[in-house]
């Protein structure tokens, strides 16, 4: 399957899976409100241009603000996450970007420690900038730093088991 | 000039960037004023007609929750109907009044209209229910919603086809508020955390509140109907500063599983509307 195509594909799936599943299941606590769709974000191969990525950003954050009637809060903290993501890419692996092909971030294109050390850089920027802004609006300190950590917790818990479960290693097929 | 130029194609990204935040932000703190023309966005109109698609999927799975709470609602109903009581026997000389008035006639003050519920929240500080009914099926701004078992939110935005709800779990909402034993006017607010937990605040101390009062609307309330249901004191606290208490109330709704709600017109809101604007006038 091309590339293209199965970005696609995975970006509607987290979707549906965002907005129909993860929306509706209780919180353990009102602390733990775990997010998945991002993650398609942090997959998107490692050539696509700075541009390109800004613009995919807003336009799933805006997509999934649509869905949780909060214009712009989710469309912000993407757009601060794709911004941050080739230079954290380009921290974690001294590598241009014009020397990839169609490599994704995966444990075997970024060995496992950096991989991991960068599903939870971008989870933090992401969850830092969201829980920052409701923050702003409503809630205390204490409510941000809760929220931040159990949330975040949550959501890496999430990712990893999708990353387990969708096989994204090329090496095992 | 053509270091202008150069300086945006340099920076461009970081330009797009801010550009975005801004645009982002502008939205999340300008909702008030945009709320409502986002409200009619063509892509609120197209999540509003994939929420639809979803929840028949939704509404077919709770069928059987739904259909008892319908069901106890029909038996309240129906116990009400006249024929299901007697009237006393008060036989006796009919006198002809003179009233100009026909007395006996009742005033039809609320209109209630069914609506499903296609969209809905109860995890984030703002909740919000979406209804699909909207501007064309009668629907206006400041109706009350109401569910089979108490009272849920006010409609704040309108379309063409559905309407847009702030559910009382929001900071943002405020219900005229008594308890059912005795008088006194608060307040019913929702402080962010506890979907299960509302509070009661401005209750005066001269009313003795104990947990397990029922909390009902006000008949002060310009939308919903006096009496509605709104839920039970789960915990009584005394204000230091003030003389009133401040009261946990547990909501009579369950807010994750609404599926039916009525909108509920009051007729003589604009009426009342129109004594108000000649108080302030004076």
């Amino acid at each position: 399957m091309s590339p293209l195509i199965k970005n696609i594909i995975r970006g509607f799936v987290l979707l549906l899976v965002q907005l129909f599943l993860i929306k509706n299941i209780p919180p353990l606590h009102q602390f733990i409100v775990p997010y998945l769709y991002f993650v398609f974000l942090i997959w998107l191969p490692f050539r696509i241009t700075r541009m390109m990525l800004l613009y995919i950003a807003f336009a799933w954050g805006y997509i999934v603000d649509v869905f949780y009637h909060t214009p712009g809060l989710h469309t912000a903290a993407c757009v601060v996450m794709a911004y941050l993501r080739p230079g954290v890419i380009g921290f974690l692996l001294p590598k241009d970007s014009t020397e990839w092909g169609n490599e994704e971030p995966t444990r075997v294109t970024m060995g496992q420690v950096p991989y991991a050390v960068y599903l939870i850089v971008m989870t933090l920027v992401h969850h830092t900038w969201l829980i920052l802004l409701e923050w702003i609006q409503f809630g205390s300190f204490f409510y941000f730093i809760g929220k931040l950590f159990a949330t975040a917790a949550v959501s890496l818990l999430l990712i990893f088991v999708t990353d387990l479960l969708l096989r994204r290693n090329p090496s095992r097929r | 000039m053509r270091n202008v130029f150069l300086f945006l194609r340099r920076y461009s990204i970081f330009i797009t960037f801010l550009v975005m935040q801004v645009v982002a932000l502008t939205m999340l703190f300008s909702k008030n004023r945009f709320h409502q023309s986002y409200f009619g966005m063509v892509s609120n109109e197209i999540a509003g007609a994939i929420n639809a698609r979803v929840n028949t999927i939704e509404a077919f799975l709770s069928l059987s929750d739904q259909n008892n709470l319908l069901r106890e609602q029909n038996a309240v109903l129906l116990s009400e109907l006249p024929s299901g009581s007697l009237w006393a026997d008060s036989s006796g000389l009919i006198i002809q009044d003179t009233a100009w008035i026909d007395s006996v006639k009742t005033l039809r003050q609320y209109v209630y209209f069914p609506a499903k519920v296609i969209s809905n929240s109860v995890f984030l500080p703002q909740n919000h229910l979406i209804l699909h009914r909207g501007a064309d099926q009668g629907v206006e701004l400041n109706m009350a919603v109401v569910g089979p078992t108490g009272i849920i939110g006010t409609v704040i935005q309108v379309s063409k086809n559905m309407s847009g709800v702030m559910s009382l779990l929001n900071n943002e909402s405020i219900v005229v508020a008594m308890l059912k034993k005795g008088s006194g006017l608060g307040e019913v607010t929702w402080d962010g955390n506890d979907p299960d937990v509302l509070t009661l605040s401005k209750i005066p101390k001269t009313v003795k509140a104990v947990v397990g009062d029922t909390v009902v609307t006000s008949p002060y309330s310009d939308r919903f109907p006096p009496g509605s249901m709104i839920g039970k004191v789960i915990n009584v606290e005394q204000d230091q500063e003030t003389n009133t208490y401040i009261l946990k109330v547990r909501p009579a709704v369950n807010f994750s599983n609404i599926q039916h709600a009525y909108i509920i017109k009051n007729v003589l809101q604009g009426e009342m509307e129109e004594i108000k604007k000649k108080f302030k006038k004076e």
